[in-house]
């Protein structure tokens, strides 16, 4: 087997990924639509936050804040056969693909509205309709599913691509290199996406993996064809991803790509103000001021002339004016009727059946 | 009509299926090239290729999870586990994801699998082969448990199972593949959620599931030749939708219950059905139900001892005439 890890360590490298042939491509409209993206993202996570935080919800949130790019680079990229799934950390990924930013927040808040009726939660987005299955609340246990989405692509003869994202921390599951084994031994066109914040929950990955300064390097033993790229530059995310997805496109064979990224907050609201001390103020504050991606691709866009400040404050505060009409939205939306505590278990009890009238699947009374 | 083997009859299913439906495609460990363990797919894989008859790795969790994320595109994924004792590799897959994909998203996403394989022991393998898990699965709400005890039912319920929108846990028995029954030529199909009066009777109801049938049905011969006690025996064919009707009905009649089960006593799936009968006919029983289970042990490795451990003819036997 050929080896590939030099030439695919391309962050290392000094180059400017806005010349990739895929983003030269780019219209200063679809320009501007990346950033908006990004901070459509970050304005709902911040008013989900802060209605969090008002005691609005309850559960977990996972905030993406600070990864943006990967997702909206990622997402912008997906053609007609391609899907996502993801982890638990899914609000980025689901906005990303054109969910909206009220079946969202009303997923939040537990309403009848939500995306999932009020019964996923922030781990548990879903909209198949648009290629997107979903958040999973299992470190890992997406990843077989997103081999079977590829499975289910290459079944079909259909030239698509599974996207399929997971952190740092899922790398150490067994099921991971199950999936990588069956990817590269069935030839399915499966892209794993490591978003490498550098903590599982509060765990450094100096701490949880033997091999530190890089993790998609672990495809060399499938004879899978990696990547590892800077995370927070949206361009490079496009491209290293685009690479990946002709791959999966015209040779059907798995990549794994792994992006340095970072998350601003916690690993979920329980650590949110990162009371855990697992990882220094000063490292946050570095991250949030040279690494931000949103602030980089502003400044980026600037420096091209595609974008003044005026516009980016448009952009942004339209972001926040969304994100506040859907807590309003999901605020004003109805709780679930009891009723359908038994709708969405079995398909035929919600088709009426006889077995479903009965209700024999049922052991209530 | 047709005297078939059990595993032959589920390869009728099978067969019959791959040709109705192009989504419908078998994976699993060696079910292809080696014609499966035990010999349940033989011949499918010549007959229909590489791409509806898969051979996976050894790695349930990774290969049942790639079925799941099939199903939820459209396709009908037969998943073969060796033994039904190696899903608890899988588990994760098969609770957090197949069960409750439907329930998480609101109804948007189907997951219309099946997992399949032989469960119980019976083959002196140790106690890591011969789980009866069907308790364990039943316990999930969205997920469906069939277990089929005759070659006529193995091959009705599969291809039910297959059709069906749900996932479907389908458990056979290594001690089964060989039993030979009656097989129609024509194309049938029996309901889950449907149990079947396997033989009637007026003076005491045993119900049960599985392999246990076939103890059951040895036993009510004997009950009946040298006690003169006449048994009805219900087969439930899936605990998951459960017929509770047919079991009340029975015991209506008879007013008397002994319930037989491959499964483990302690929160088993007869406890379930002894609990449902008390509530909902108690004053029509003229005894407290009885249950004839596997012991409360792993399964022994020596196959003499391991045979004391299932409910055994003369164990059934005891508990009726112990009622009436």
């Amino acid at each position: 087997m050929e080896i590939l890890a030099k030439q695919n360590a391309v962050s290392a490298e000094n180059h400017d990924s806005s010349e990739a042939e895929i983003n030269r491509k780019l219209t200063t409209a679809d320009q501007l639509e990346l950033l908006r993206k990004m901070l459509q993202i970050r304005r709902f996570e911040q008013v989900g936050l802060s209605k969090y935080q008002g005691g609005k919800m309850s559960g977990f949130i996972h905030l993406y804040i600070g990864q943006e790019s990967v997702a909206a680079g990622v997402c912008s990229l997906m053609g007609e056969h391609d899907h996502v799934i993801t982890a638990y950390r899914c609000h980025g990924h689901a906005l990303a693909v054109g969910m909206t930013m009220n079946e969202c927040m009303a997923e939040l808040y537990g309403k009848a509205t939500g995306c999932s009726r009020g019964k996923g939660g922030s781990m548990h987005f879903f909209a198949p309709d648009k290629n997107y299955w979903g958040g999973h609340g299992i470190v890992a246990g997406q990843t077989p599913l997103g081999l079977g989405l590829a499975y289910g692509i290459k079944y079909k003869g259909l030239k698509g691509a599974a996207l399929c994202f997971l952190g740092d921390g899922a790398v150490n599951q067994g099921a991971f290199y199950e999936c990588l084994n069956m990817a590269s031994l069935m030839d399915l066109p499966v892209i794993y996406i490591i978003e490498n914040n550098r903590y599982s929950m509060g765990t450094s990955l100096e701490r949880s993996s033997v091999v530190k300064n890089c993790l998609a390097e672990r495809g060399e033993a499938f004879g899978i064809e990696w990547a590892q790229a800077k995370g927070e530059d949206i361009n490079e995310v496009r491209a290293v991803t685009q690479k990946a997805i002709e791959r999966a496109h015209n040779e059907s064979r798995p990549t794994i790509l792994e992006f340095d990224t970072y998350r601003h907050y916690g690993h979920s609201v329980a650590d949110a103000k990162h009371k855990g001390g697992y990882r220094s103020a000063e490292e946050i504050e570095d991250y949030k001021k040279n690494h931000d991606p949103i602030q980089l691709y502003k400044r980026h866009l600037i420096s091209k002339g595609v974008l003044t400040e005026e516009e980016y404050t448009k952009i942004s505060d339209a972001a926040k004016a969304e994100a506040d009409a859907s807590a309003k939205f999901a605020e004003e939306s109805p709780l679930p009727d009891p009723s359908s505590i038994f709708e969405d278990v079995y398909f035929e009890v919600d088709r009426g059946t006889e077995a479903g009238r009965t209700g024999k699947h049922f052991f209530n009374d | 009509m047709a005297l078939i083997e059990y595993r032959d009859a589920l390869n009728q299913a099978f067969a019959e299926e791959i040709e109705r439906d192009p989504n419908v495609v078998l994976i699993g460990e060696e079910v292809a090239q080696y014609d499966g363990a035990y010999k349940v797919t033989r011949g499918l894989w010549k007959k229909y290729g590489d791409k509806r008859v898969v051979d996976t790795p050894i790695s349930e969790a990774g290969f049942i999870g790639m079925g799941i994320g099939a199903s939820m595109l459209g396709l009908r994924p037969v998943m073969e586990l060796m033994f039904w004792s190696f899903a608890t590799v899988a588990y994760d897959q098969i609770i957090n994801n197949a069960a409750q994909i439907r329930y998480m998203s609101g109804g948007l996403i189907n997951c219309p699998i099946v997992i399949r394989g032989p469960a119980n022991g019976g083959t002196s393998v140790g106690a890591t082969h011969s789980h009866t898990p069907e308790n364990w699965l039943a316990n999930i709400p969205g997920l469906k448990v069939v277990c089929a005890a005759t070659a006529y039912d193995a091959k009705g319920l599969m291809k039910t199972a297959i059709r069906d929108n749900d996932p479907v846990m389908f458990m056979e028995s290594t001690l089964l593949y060989g039993e030979k029954g009656e097989v129609p030529d024509e194309e049938y199909l029996i309901p889950l959620g449907k149990a079947d009066i396997k033989r009637e009777g007026k003076h005491v109801s045993i119900i049960g599931h599985g392999r246990a049938i076939l103890t059951a049905l040895k036993a009510a011969e004997l009950l009946e030749a040298e006690h003169d006690i006449s048994c009805e025996v219900i087969d439930l064919r899936s605990i998951r939708p459960l017929d509770e009707e047919a079991i009340l009905t029975s015991v209506r009649k008879t007013h008397r219950a002994v319930l037989v089960d491959e499964n483990k006593p302690f929160c088993g799936v007869s406890a379930q059905i002894a609990s449902m009968i008390q509530e909902k006919c108690f004053d029509d029983l003229d005894a407290p139900v009885q249950r004839v289970t596997s012991l409360d042990a792993p399964a022994f490795y020596s196959p003499q001892i391991e045979k004391l451990q299932f409910p055994e003819v003369h164990r059934i036997i005891a508990k009726v005439l112990a009622i009436s």
